[in-house]
């Protein structure tokens, strides 16, 4: 039995695998529609999403499967204080899969050891959130048609991001990319993140507070939103959190094959303005993260 | 100073100065009840000072928490007064429950009954991460 907690849980080969099932899928959804009858996912959702809830639900309903969960801590157990463990143990007789999202890091982890089923981990506070790479990399992938020899910004709140942690850590097992790290100085990356995925394997990354100084050479702006939830002290949030807009005015000299990707939802880190520019694919972005979770799904159920 | 030797036990050796009664307290040696000594500051010809750990019994030792307070430190097994054998804790790839997560936002820091547990993740330097969260161990712990 396999669970998905850390993106690197999967070898280079598997997400290849899990990107070829998606697009097949995305092409003969007709022939997945009714492969999971009878199967179940339960979503325990410990802190509020929309997309992240919604897309698994919507994975598994399309493939012919149901769900059950809970989208708040306060409409579970958790409210009277039952354990991460117990609540996997409860669910495993319930569900055959797992989606959990959870404000503190190691959650999921921690579940996966007591858990009888598979547990995906849908985000696990400022830590890792898998689904969310697979979806980035299913959208670059049909977005840029590859990974190689591609030039990734990465801007906005690059510390409790965790979205942009599971993408360096994924993406720098491709061939020539290089990064490009666009943060205020006290939202930079993790020391950690550099030390374990970059700097082992030699991968070109800089760093640097000005988009509109980079933002010629990137073949994808990966933009972020600065979390008011992540910051213990709310005056360090309002300081930050209009550091960078993305407008029309600053892509105008942008590449013009340049993808524009975000985890979503997005405060006011890209102008409305900008939804309209072919460039914009964050929208689509959505699409490709329940293609993603589908194929995701049927590889942890083991199901052919 | 003179502490009597032991008949049959072990040793600790080489501890840093300073560090003997952590160690006396992580490997639980308070609740043995034969013969502890704990010896701080001696003199050493290879460090200046030391501390020693002396226990006239044989115990498992836990070389998890030797190898992480300082892999320099030395084991010697003792029987019938005579030093059997000699040993060096290597830097453990796993500590459980030897040092904490103190980060906040760590699973650990509200679901009391999990091992705290720690994997090396950077053997030059030392440095280990907690498996939950990935935060690197406190140095000011070692």
């Amino acid at each position: 039995m396999r669970s998905l907690i850390d993106i690197l849980d999967l070898s280079k080969e598997e997400i290849d695998d899990l990107i070829g099932t998606a697009c097949d899928i995305m092409d003969h959804p007709e022939q997945y529609s009714e492969i999971c009858k009878g199967k179940k996912l339960a979503t325990l959702f410990y802190e509020p999403s929309t997309r992240t809830r919604l897309s698994f639900e919507a994975a598994m309903y399309e493939l012919g499967g149901n769900c059950l969960g809970f989208s708040e801590a306060n409409s579970s157990s958790a409210a009277k204080g039952e354990s991460v463990s117990d609540t996997a143990i409860i669910v495993s007789n319930y569900a055959d899969i797992i989606a959990m999202r959870h404000p503190k890091e190691g959650a999921p982890l921690v579940a996966s050891m007591k858990a009888t089923v598979p547990i995906i981990n849908a985000g696990d506070g400022g830590h890792n959130h898998p689904t969310q790479t697979l979806t980035d990399l299913l959208t670059i992938y049909k977005e840029c048609g590859t990974f190689d020899n591609l030039t990734v910004g990465l801007c906005g709140d690059l510390k409790f991001g965790r979205t942009v942690h599971s993408l360096i850590a994924a993406l720098s097992r491709y061939t020539n990319v290089k990064f490009i790290l666009i943060s205020p100085d006290e939202l930079k990356v993790p020391d950690y993140v550099k030390d374990q995925y970059l700097d082992p394997k030699n991968i070109e990354y800089s760093e640097t507070e000005d988009l509109e100084a980079v933002i010629p050479e990137l073949d994808i702006l990966y933009m972020t939103r600065v979390q008011r939830e992540r910051f213990f002290n709310e005056a360090d949030y309002i300081r930050l959190k209009n550091r960078y807009i993305l407008t029309p005015q600053k892509l105008v000299s942008a590449k013009k094959t340049m993808k524009i990707l975000h985890p979503l939802p997005r405060v006011n880190e890209i102008s409305v303005s900008v939804d309209d520019d072919p460039r914009a694919v964050y929208f689509r972005q959505t699409l490709y993260g329940k293609f993603i979770r589908m194929a995701l799904i049927l590889k942890l159920l083991e199901v052919q | 100073m003179i502490i009597g030797t032991i008949v049959n036990g072990v040793v600790i050796d080489h501890i840093p100065a300073g560090r003997g009664m952590e160690l006396y307290s992580k490997m639980k040696l308070d609740r043995l009840e034969c013969e502890v000594a704990l010896i701080k500051n001696a003199p050493s010809g290879k460090c200046g000072k030391k501390d020693i750990l002396k226990v006239n019994e044989e115990i498992k030792i836990n070389y998890e928490i030797l190898g992480y307070i300082d892999p320099r430190i030395t084991v010697n097994i003792i029987k019938d007064g005579q030093r059997v054998q000699k040993m060096h804790p290597a830097l453990p790839e796993t500590l459980i429950d030897v040092i904490f997560c103190r980060n906040p936002r760590c699973i650990t820091s509200v679901e009391q009954e999990i091992s705290h547990v720690f994997r090396l993740t950077d053997r030059e330097h030392g440095v280990y991460r907690c498996v939950y969260c990935d935060a690197q161990a406190d140095k000011k712990e070692k």
